[in-house]
């Protein structure tokens, strides 16, 4: 896939599930490692989650759902994260998300219809003194500004 | 012997086209039939003159800043590999005086080498604060660490020395020393820096932690939003094991120490230590209740030292040069260096590691050189996002603990935001509050529910700035950690120095 994640299987995903629980690490570890691979965690990662952790299904969800990288859906082909934090506010951060919502009709966190781009916010990448920062795919971005992601948006809505 | 060309490999270079640059050095070079090496580093930290290329000349290493893929021919044109003029030379680097005006030693060697070549970090007196310290007692670094009056670089400003002693004399099964590397304060990137530029500094600080608190396990929780730090961090793991300085002998001493990196979630109040061991142990990252503290039930119940990833990196230097040494910089009870950044709408935005007792200004008009926009400053954000925002007329404040508590404000990790005349205070005391509230880790209800409030009250024409002080003031009272105890810090600094712009009359008819 475009986003460098490669398709949910559930085999593979049992492998990794049992690969963190053997080496006595905890549910998020393993939680971390099917994002890693996948991108998101899948249904049908809950009820193996369930039976080597021995936790409850609610119990799962509650802890998927705390944290924002822990996705139930696949991500879009491209995301563009902009940071939302102060630093960034400081030269324009703002307005520049503004910019981007007035051109893709997309909110935070929501991807476009067709599931090529998302928007995410982030809250700093450590990337502060040269901001407006934000991460294109895998790629980290500074000095962004309007022209910049026009034309990136243009490029990856291919 | 060849010319050396060094050109960083961190996050901010890459953004800025390092690759790009690298690679557009080695094909000129191989098109112009001269030798080079090509030396990929980390940075200096001199965010403003990113990507700062570097060459070995006989007059030492002479700077080249903010290069980009397209100066790379002219360079050569201009005999760049004997440190040649061109316009983007600084001139050698140990004479800039962005470099040579700080003291560094916590990142005096990073942007130097390669930060995975363990061999450089062993020449540049790598290390040597881990053989004293395998030669010492327990108890004996724990009092060079005391000695320094080295304090928590996190945020808190707590002795570190008084956790190790706590988990030192604790007995139990497993001890573990957990490296806090969450860095989630907007306005701070040291602990990315040293992660990605000398990520052995690092792993030697938490050996030489271990060694003092008698344990043999090491974990970085390292926030999801640094990826190449992950890359740097493991590969120089695997290179320190390889090498015998961690495992289960180390260089022959008997000593065991091993470290493993977890990559965090996506969660700012994981960085509160207590939430991060939660979350480590694979649950939701909610506050614990303190006591029991986790020097002496931390993870999985066990002794555990957390500390921050530039408090671990100050310690190489104190095993070396003693605690003396460290306890006679800074001032008064802040003891040793500590490293700033300077971000935001700032000139000359970067890494400055200086002794505590700098002001303010100095940092920000010294160094910084004032705003990129070119407009005045309003005023700056100190210590991340529930740290206080100061105007002008505080600038003189000296960087210290003590001096800052005095005022109503803290250090936390050394992050400086600076924000110009436009700047909409009311939009950063809302955001201060709309970020408690996406953060909140639910545990409590004013944190939970005041921060939402909070948002809504100001959104107001006029807010009612009356509630909003009550509301901060619950806040302070009923929250269990920094999270909700703290906003109400860049709330009520930004209303009491920035009045007119919270819905007074005077400020509604100059709208
Ligand atoms: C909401 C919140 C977020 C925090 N985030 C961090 C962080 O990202 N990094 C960090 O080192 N400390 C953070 N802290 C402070 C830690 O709780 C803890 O004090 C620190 O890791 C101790 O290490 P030190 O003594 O070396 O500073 C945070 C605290 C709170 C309340
Ligand atoms: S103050 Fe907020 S973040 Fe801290 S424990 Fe309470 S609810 Fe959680
Ligand atoms: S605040 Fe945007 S990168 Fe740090």
């Amino acid at each position: 896939m475009a986003n460098g994640f490669v398709h949910w299987g559930d085999k593979q995903a049992l492998m990794l599930i049992n690969q963190s629980h053997k080496a006595g690490e905890s549910l998020t570890h393993a939680l971390r490692s099917l994002t890693d691979v996948f991108g998101y965690i899948d249904e049908r990662a809950i009820t193996p989650l369930m039976q080597t952790f021995a936790l409850s299904r609610a119990e799962i969800l509650g802890v998927t759902s705390y944290y924002d990288d822990f996705r139930d859906t696949p991500p879009a082909r491209h995301v563009i994260r902009l940071c939302q934090a102060e630093a960034c506010q400081a030269v324009g951060g703002r307005e520049l998300s503004t910019h981007l919502f007035a051109k893709t009709g997309l909110a935070l966190g929501e991807a476009a219809k067709n599931g090529q781009v998302a928007l995410e916010a982030v809250y700093c990448l450590g990337l502060c003194a040269n901001g407006p920062a934000g991460q294109i795919d895998d790629k980290p971005a500074v000095h962004l500004d309007a022209a910049i992601l026009d034309a990136k948006l243009a490029e990856l809505d291919q | 012997m060849n010319a050396q060309v060094f050109i960083p490999a961190d996050t901010l270079a890459i953004a800025l086209g390092a690759d790009e640059i690298a690679a557009g050095f080695a094909a000129e070079a191989k098109a112009r039939r001269q030798d080079i090496e090509i030396i990929r580093t980390g940075s200096r930290g001199l965010c403003w003159a990113e990507p700062l290329v570097e060459v070995n000349t006989p007059k030492g290493r002479v700077a080249y800043g903010n290069i980009a893929p397209g100066d790379v021919a002219g360079l050569f044109e201009a005999g760049i590999l004997n440190g040649g003029t061109h316009k983007t030379c600084l001139g050698p680097v140990d004479d800039m005086p962005y470099l040579k005006t700080q003291l560094r030693f916590i990142f005096k060697n990073c942007g130097l080498y390669d930060p995975c070549d363990i061999d450089a970090y062993l020449s540049h007196g790598g290390f040597a604060g881990a053989r004293a310290a395998l030669a010492q007692k327990p108890e004996n670094i724990v009092d060079e660490v005391e000695a320094s009056g080295l304090r928590g670089r996190g945020g808190a400003g707590f002795p570190a020395a008084i956790k190790w002693r706590t988990v030192l004399g604790a007995s139990a099964e497993q001890k573990y020393i957990v490296c806090n590397a969450d860095e989630g304060d907007s306005g701070t990137f040291a602990d990315r820096l040293i992660m990605e530029g000398d990520p052995f500094r690092l792993i030697e600080g938490m050996l030489i932690a271990g060694l003092a608190a008698g344990a043999d396990k090491g974990v970085i929780y390292l926030r999801s939003e640094y990826p190449l730090a992950r890359k740097v961090l493991e590969k120089a793991i695997a290179v320190a094991e390889q090498q015998n300085w961690l495992g289960a002998d180390i260089q022959g001493s008997g000593k065991a120490f091993e470290i493993s990196v977890f990559f965090g979630a996506g969660s700012y109040v994981c960085g509160e230590e207590t939430a991060l061991l939660e979350s480590l142990e694979g649950k939701r990252g909610i506050v614990r209740s303190k006591p029991p503290i986790p020097a002496l039930e931390g993870l999985n119940g066990q002794p555990t030292v957390i500390n921050n990833v530039i408090t671990l990196c100050a310690v190489p230097d104190i095993l070396v040069k003693g605690g003396a040494w460290h306890a006679m910089l800074g001032v008064g009870r802040s003891t040793g260096t500590m490293t700033f950044q300077l971000a935001g709408d700032v000139k000359y935005g970067g890494l400055i590691e200086v002794p505590f007792g700098l002001s303010l200004s100095e940092l920000i008009y010294g160094f910084g050189g004032g705003t990129r926009s070119g407009l005045a400053v309003k005023a700056v954000q100190v210590g991340g996002p529930l740290g206080a925002y100061l105007p002008p007329e505080q600038f003189d404040t000296p960087m210290d603990y003590e001096a800052f508590a005095a005022i109503g404000a803290g250090i936390g990790h050394g992050g400086i935001v600076v924000f110009n005349e436009n700047t909409n205070m009311r939009a950063l005391a809302r955001y201060a509050f709309a970020f408690c509230a996406h953060e909140s880790c639910g545990k409590c209800t004013p944190c939970r529910i005041g921060s939402m409030r909070g948002k809504e009250l100001l959104a107001a024409d006029h807010p009612d700035l009356e509630l909003v002080h009550d509301l901060c003031e619950v806040m302070v009272e009923g929250s269990a950690c920094a999270m909700g105890a703290m906003t109400p810090i860049p709330v009520q600094s930004a209303i009491a120095h920035f009045p007119d712009e919270f819905g007074t009359r005077t400020a509604q008819a100059a709208e």
